[in-house]
């Protein structure tokens, strides 16, 4: 009998308790990997690290303050700025409320030139910069809606109210972008600010923020400078890393995701010690069996591997099945419908978790192997 | 009578037995009631975190008081109105009113960044322009400490949970924002609710120094009865001054707290779920463990002429003791690490801070217990099918 063929009867002996341990250990991976997914999604990973060399400026007193819009050459004036772009946030909603996504009001040149990652064709530009309500989107967020260049597409605001006291807001989609890199958000829809300051009704000629795209090197210089500039007026700023910003959010949901987190953890490691006190006690309860291969000459490496590739093959099946299970399930969606929009299953957690899952095989096995390979092989046998 | 009082002798007979049996078996059987502790812990633990935000928001608040809006808003913060249009609305029926006033408050709203105490981390909280009459309106409020602001003065009342939340917010202190200064002169509470996580000053020294012009965000009346809603909104909505939405306060607020509430609930069920098959995994083990063990035993209790009912009943009353066992131990884990537990998070739909309590409330103990005696139910069902099915002959043999 090959080794293979032992192990597998040897898993075969107690056919439910086997069974009863993988599927211990496939829950517990389910777990991990829904616990990897709720990290993402409270991290604000969704959001992106940001890039290194752009910095976002905004109302020191807080992001929902405007600040004016004259404000945008000042900045350009700051030394170490390459290129500055203002931007409002509309909020508004796309035939249903559950419709969520990114509606930002910019003006194209300088947006395209602070966020060089939005790829977009030549013609479609042109487009862009000559017709004032036209707008663009990411071709996820395009296909989603099934949007074609030249429909019309009408956002009921939340906010801003047109001049005319009318909701509805008509644009017109002049092009489809795609992210240089596969990070970059490609889910945002982008309209003229020209076209969205002239038909609303207060705040006019105030932006929420400015990217500003710096000279790498020193950028925390740079974001100093710029809230020089503007201390002791009457609207003061406040810069950060594009990095630093994305994660302010996240950071603000603060304690509910750290003792979610707090509790799953130690939950996770919890059935593991179980699942592997059970597999520790299935090789103790065999000891006269190990000691009769002995007896029939099978080498201490040759019981080594067979204790090891038991425990190890236990782990992997219910481990595998429970990381390949959770990827599926967190690949079909957020499981509270629609309040955590970024619901994923991160490579990096998955190959950690293949890893955690030949650890926990191998951590398993290898004290009950050892042991069987000091059994006397007297001893072992006058036990039956 | 007899026969069934027989039966019932039978199966306590045989429940005393197995029980005694557990300090034998003790380490497959802690597991079980651990596996069975863990996951109500955990349910009673998150939940009680949901509950907790939820009573935040609807503590203080109250059916007849009423919101308005402009038309299209779903929140105040996405909310502008105008100084005339909020006076047609004081006009308006319903109202609650004594000699000299109406009970009715126009409030501007801005989200300021401050520095949460400890963490350093910045965060928004609510900073809320009242009028004089607002404590008619928001009945629940109280200043604890200090007094109230006095109206075209940049002064300030802190809610108390935003004043251990937040740096700098003591009594006494100066906060600089922009050019100008406020002092903080009081100190309030409100039951518990949302209001304490706001920062409160008069609202036309706000509109002032955040250069609002003469908008505010929305206006809110207390009306003479929760009956008088009806009338207080047909006069509205029919009014051609004004384009408004109308909203009861508790329903408001209790729309600010769905998401967060869902978002919690729904992790806590999807976690618990999965943490309950693996339980019932351990739980079935422990019981089929229990029946392998006393295979001679139950086949020797059935040849002297036991019947199946009672060998069943005895092994479903055991996997349930278990299970409650570990029901009550996980529920009171719970209460002794999250009942009480301070903590803040972001409320989306406001975009600012609501700091909170987790509260582990009986109805949650109880869906937690009831959890475990489910597992309980299960883990002791198909081993106690084994058990009854036992041969007789093979299971006296069994050695």
């Amino acid at each position: 009998m090959t080794s293979v063929g032992l192990v597998w009867s040897n898993l075969g002996r107690r056919k439910l308790r086997t069974a009863l341990t993988a599927m211990s250990i496939l829950v517990a991976f389910l777990l991990y990997g829904y616990l990897s997914a709720i990290k993402v999604a409270l991290d604000g990973g969704n959001f992106g690290a940001g890039a290194e060399d752009r910095l976002v400026v905004r109302n020191r007193v807080s992001i929902t303050q405007p600040i004016p819009g004259t404000y945008r050459r000042r900045i350009a004036m700051i030394p170490g700025v390459t290129a500055v772009a203002g931007a409002n946030w509309f909020g508004g909603i796309y035939q249903d409320p559950t419709n969520f996504f990114g509606q930002l009001a910019v003006v194209p040149e300088d947006y395209l030139r602070v966020y060089p990652d939005i790829l977009i064709s030549e013609t479609e530009k042109k487009a862009w910069f000559s017709t004032k309500n036209g707008a663009i989107a990411g071709r996820p967020l395009a296909e989603k809606y099934g949007w074609k260049v030249g429909d019309h597409i009408p956002l009921k605001a939340t906010i801003w109210v047109k001049a005319d006291g009318s909701l509805t807001w008509d644009f017109t989609l002049v092009g489809i972008y795609d992210g240089a890199k596969p990070g970059s958000d490609t889910n945002e829809f982008l309209f003229r600010d020209d076209y969205f300051d002239d038909g609303r009704l207060w705040d006019k000629g105030k932006v929420m923020w400015y990217g500003v795209q710096v000279n790498s090197a020193n950028a925390t210089q740079v974001a100093r400078r710029v809230d020089n500039e503007f201390a002791d007026s009457s609207v003061e700023t406040k810069t950060e890393s594009e990095g630093a910003f994305n994660q302010g959010f996240a950071k603000q949901v603060g304690d509910i995701g750290a003792v979610m987190l707090g509790i799953l953890g130690p939950v996770f490691l919890t059935i593991l010690l179980i699942a592997a006190n059970t597999m520790r006690q299935s090789v103790r309860e065999r000891t006269a069996e190990l000691g009769t291969l002995k007896a029939m000459g099978f080498s201490d490496r040759r019981i080594l591997t067979l204790v090891l590739g038991e425990s190890c093959f236990l782990a992997g099946l219910g481990g595998g099945l429970g990381l390949a299970i959770a990827w599926l399930l967190i690949s079909v969606g957020d499981p509270t419908g629609g309040a955590l929009p970024a619901f994923q299953f991160p490579t990096l957690d998955l190959l950690k978790g293949a890893g955690l899952v030949v650890v926990l095989g191998a951590a398993t096995g290898i004290v009950p192997a050892v042991q069987a390979t000091r059994i006397q092989v007297a001893e072992a046998l006058r036990r039956t | 009578m007899t026969n069934s009082l027989n039966w019932i002798l039978q199966a306590a007979s045989i429940t005393a037995v197995n029980l005694g049996t557990i300090p034998a078996r003790k380490g497959s059987v802690a597991e079980a009631v651990f596996g069975i502790a863990g996951v109500v812990a955990v349910f009673v633990g998150v939940l009680s975190i949901a509950v907790g935000f939820r009573r935040v928001m609807t503590n203080s608040t109250s059916p007849d008081v009423a919101m308005v809006l402009r038309s299209g808003a779903d929140t105040e913060m996405m909310s502008v109105m105008l100084r005339d249009q909020a006076r047609v609305i004081e006009d308006a029926p319903g109202i609650l009113r004594d000699r000299q006033r109406e009970a009715v408050s126009m409030e501007s709203l801005v989200v300021m960044e401050l520095t949460k105490r400890g963490t350093g981390i910045d965060a928004n909280v609510p900073l809320r322009g009242v009028d004089q009459n607002a404590m008619m309106v928001h009945e629940k409020v109280r200043i604890v400490r200090g007094r109230n602001f006095e109206s075209g003065r940049n002064e300030m009342i802190v809610g108390q949970a935003a004043a251990s939340e937040f740096a700098g917010l003591d009594l006494g202190a100066t906060l600089q924002i922009g050019k100008d200064r406020w002092k903080i002169v009081g100190i309030f509470t409100a039951a518990g609710g949302i209001e304490e996580s706001e920062i409160w000053t008069d609202s036309t020294a706000l509109q002032f120094a955040f250069d609002r012009g003469t908008t505010l965000q929305s206006v809110i009346a207390r009306l003479t009865t929760p009956a008088a809603f009806r009338e207080f909104k047909e006069s509205l909505m029919n009014d051609p001054r004004v384009n408004v939405r109308i909203v009861r306060e508790s329903d408001y607020y209790a729309d600010q707290s769905a998401m967060v509430y869902n978002l919690v609930t729904g992790l806590g069920i999807l976690i618990t779920s999965l943490m309950a098959v693996g339980a019932i995994f351990g739980a079935l083990n422990t019981m089929y463990n229990a029946v392998a063990s006393r295979t001679q035993e139950i086949a020797t209790l059935r040849a002297l002429g036991f019947s199946n009912g009672p060998v069943v009943i005895s092994i479903m009353v055991e996997s349930l003791c278990l299970a409650l066992a570990g029901g009550i131990v996980g529920a009171a884990i719970a209460y002794f690490l999250f009942n009480g537990f301070h903590a803040s998070t972001l409320n989306w739909e406001s975009y600012s801070q609501v700091a909170f309590t987790f509260t582990v409330t009986p109805a949650l103990i109880f869906q937690g217990i009831l959890c475990a005696a489910f597992i309980g139910f299960i883990g002791g069902f198909f081993p106690a099918m084994r058990a009854a099915h036992l041969p007789i002959v093979s299971g006296l043999r069994d050695n």
